[in-house]
């Protein structure tokens, strides 16, 4: 599998709307400068793109994995706890809230940076607001209706903002909802990488917990876990990895949900040591397969990142299903 | 009275269990008694609802006494660690477990974990512990099977070796013969009498099975609405505690063959 991750990492980097040959992409790469536009591609776009994908894909299937363990939800993924509705709110009000300040201010507001600094505050604001309830709530299912309110909540606002904008400003909105995984400069993806990085490290060190909590909550306590102190944890993880990834490339949809019922079948297995590697890959690889898929090759056209997701994830999902018969767990 | 409290493994001080909230408490049973011995299979009866589940939870720390103590070995419940307290005391429980597409090996394999470093890997003194613990239950051969591929009775041994390779001195289970045949209820009992001869631990489970537990426990704690008492089977006999068990509108107990009859 990690063989087929750098493949389809290389492919990923091969295409796109001008095409460059295999042999200088490695000549750009390793710093043999021949053609300096091509190079300029490749170091500035496709580079950190498809590490972008690298990052989202694998964070989102951790943090869907991490879900559906503690909440012993198949349905769950990475966006049951509100981070995602969080965030398109924090974009909603920027966006199509911006006609109302006017002027200057507007102008500053729509930049870049404003739009994942409020991605980041709204997923944070909600985040915050469902950690304080989870210290408070005993039973982890409450949670999980607590974060679905929530998303219920800021979707009406949405709507409400939606509904007295200007088409110019939906348009716009709609757009950041489709995701992207381009356009990042190196500053971004390294502030990008940092907390990617802590999310993980989180991930990593709740493996054993997890394994736990497949007994059930009751029986985990009786092994001498801390339930509240492993819950926060986890939770905070996600919202690290989920949280990140939507202000940076927007609401990716599906692969959070999808991909660990791939690596579940495929494996066969439950134990979190050898899922979350798995999960880890394959939602690399099939970020990369994904985007590679979106930047329609030898065109200049590129499909918006989430519809493919979707549609390449989702029959794969059905397929493994119904040749199984059954749903691992 | 020194050498006396060597042999106790759990004890109760005038224990009242319940349930309370910010305004009011919900007392279930006070001034509750026991005196568990060292080695000992006890069996735990009492009629729906008289809380022997309450008094389960409350000796297992899921749930928080209302008043007295609990001494587990000598030592205050409230101040044992999540991890000392798996290290002496394990549990099954009657709930599902939440994922069943784990193969038995893990699930006995789960009952390490208190011993265990930061991520879970089993070295050999593990590894031996698991298997000894499969074959004392006479599972070594489903080892490799999934849970949900399992019958009841399977299902239930693998639960209870997971808690033997816990390797506590102490196992509690709550109602371990339930949905089993009759034959898997006598099956199991019998199971927990030879575990307890074997390794010298003491095991505490809750049953319905009120004829099977009077001919293999070793002790009894009975629940009825005056009292908690704790005694052999047979002293409880010859004080005619089982009469005091249920109504006496249908069922009674019969004193020379030790068991239920209802009245025609």
């Amino acid at each position: 599998m990690v063989l087929l991750l750098a493949i389809c990492f290389v492919v990923n980097i091969t295409l796109g709307s001008v095409s460059i040959p295999l042999k200088e992409i490695f000549n750009s790469l390793f710093g043999n400068i021949e053609n300096q536009s091509w190079q300029y591609i490749i170091l500035n776009f496709r580079l950190p793109k498809a590490i972008t994908a690298i990052l989202v894909g694998s964070g989102l299937g951790i943090s869907g994995l991490l879900m559906q363990t503690l909440f012993r939800n198949p349905l769950a993924g990475p966006f049951v706890l509100g981070i995602s509705s969080g965030a398109s709110l924090g974009v909603a009000l920027v966006i199509l809230g911006a006609g109302t300040f006017g002027g200057f201010l507007s102008t500053f507001l729509i930049s870049k940076w404003s739009v994942v600094i409020a991605a980041s505050l709204g997923s944070l604001l909600v985040l915050l607001a469902v950690l304080a309830m989870s210290v408070k709530v005993r039973d982890t299912m409450a949670i999980l209706i607590i974060g679905l309110m929530f998303g219920s909540i800021t979707a009406a606002v949405v709507s409400v903002l939606s509904y007295f904008s200007s088409a110019e400003k939906l348009q716009q909105y709609v757009f950041w909802g489709f995701g992207s995984l381009g356009n990042l400069s190196w500053n971004e993806l390294l502030v990008f990488f940092c907390i990617y990085a802590l999310g993980l490290l989180l991930s990593v060190t709740s493996i054993k917990a997890l394994n736990t909590l497949l007994l059930g909550e009751n029986y985990a306590k009786s092994l001498g876990l801390n339930i509240k102190q492993s819950r926060l944890v986890i939770i905070f993880a996600t919202s690290l990895l989920a949280g990140t990834i939507t202000a940076f490339a927007g609401p990716i949809a599906f692969i959070g949900l999808a991909i660990p019922h791939m690596v579940r079948q495929v494996f066969n297995t439950s134990n979190h040591k050898i899922l979350l590697p798995a999960v880890f890959l394959l939602g690399a690889i099939i970020m990369l397969i994904c985007d590679s898929i979106a930047q329609l090759p030898h065109s200049d056209f590129s499909l918006p990142i989430n519809a493919i997701t979707s549609l390449i994830g989702a029959p794969v999902v059905i397929w493994l299903l119904v040749r199984k018969r059954k749903m691992m767990f | 009275m020194a050498l006396d409290t060597q042999h106790i493994i759990l004890s109760t001080d005038n224990l009242s269990i319940g349930y309370s909230s910010k305004k009011t408490q919900h007392v279930v049973r006070s001034g509750i008694n026991l005196e568990l011995k060292k080695g000992q299979l006890i069996g735990l009866v009492g009629a729906n609802g008289i809380g022997k589940s309450t008094l389960l939870r409350t000796l297992t720390k899921v749930q928080k006494p209302l008043s007295g103590q609990i001494l587990l070995n000598g030592k205050n419940l409230s101040h044992y660690t999540p991890v000392d307290l798996a290290k002496t005391l394990s549990l099954v429980l009657t709930e599902k477990i939440a994922s069943k597409n784990l193969s038995v090996f893990e699930l006995v394999a789960l009952g390490r974990h208190p011993y265990t470093d930061w991520i879970g890997n089993l070295n050999e003194t593990d590894i031996a512990i698991i298997n000894k613990s499969l074959s004392q239950i006479n599972i070594a051969d489903l080892k490799d099977k999934k849970c949900f591929e399992l019958s009841d009775g399977q299902f239930q041994k693998a639960m209870i070796a997971r808690a033997l390779s816990q390797d506590t001195d102490l196992i509690i289970l709550d109602e371990p013969t339930t949905h089993l045949d009759m034959y898997h209820k006598a099956y199991i009992l019998k199971l927990l009498q030879r575990l307890v001869k074997e390794t010298q631990k003491t095991i505490l489970f809750s049953s319905h099975e009120i004829d099977l537990a009077i001919q293999l426990c070793d002790s009894m704690i009975v629940m009825t609405n005056s009292e908690v008492t704790l005694d052999a089977p047979k002293n409880l006999i010859s004080k005619g505690i089982f009469n005091e068990l249920f109504p006496k509108d249908l069922i009674t107990f019969d004193l020379e063959s030790g068991s239920f009859r209802v009245k025609k």
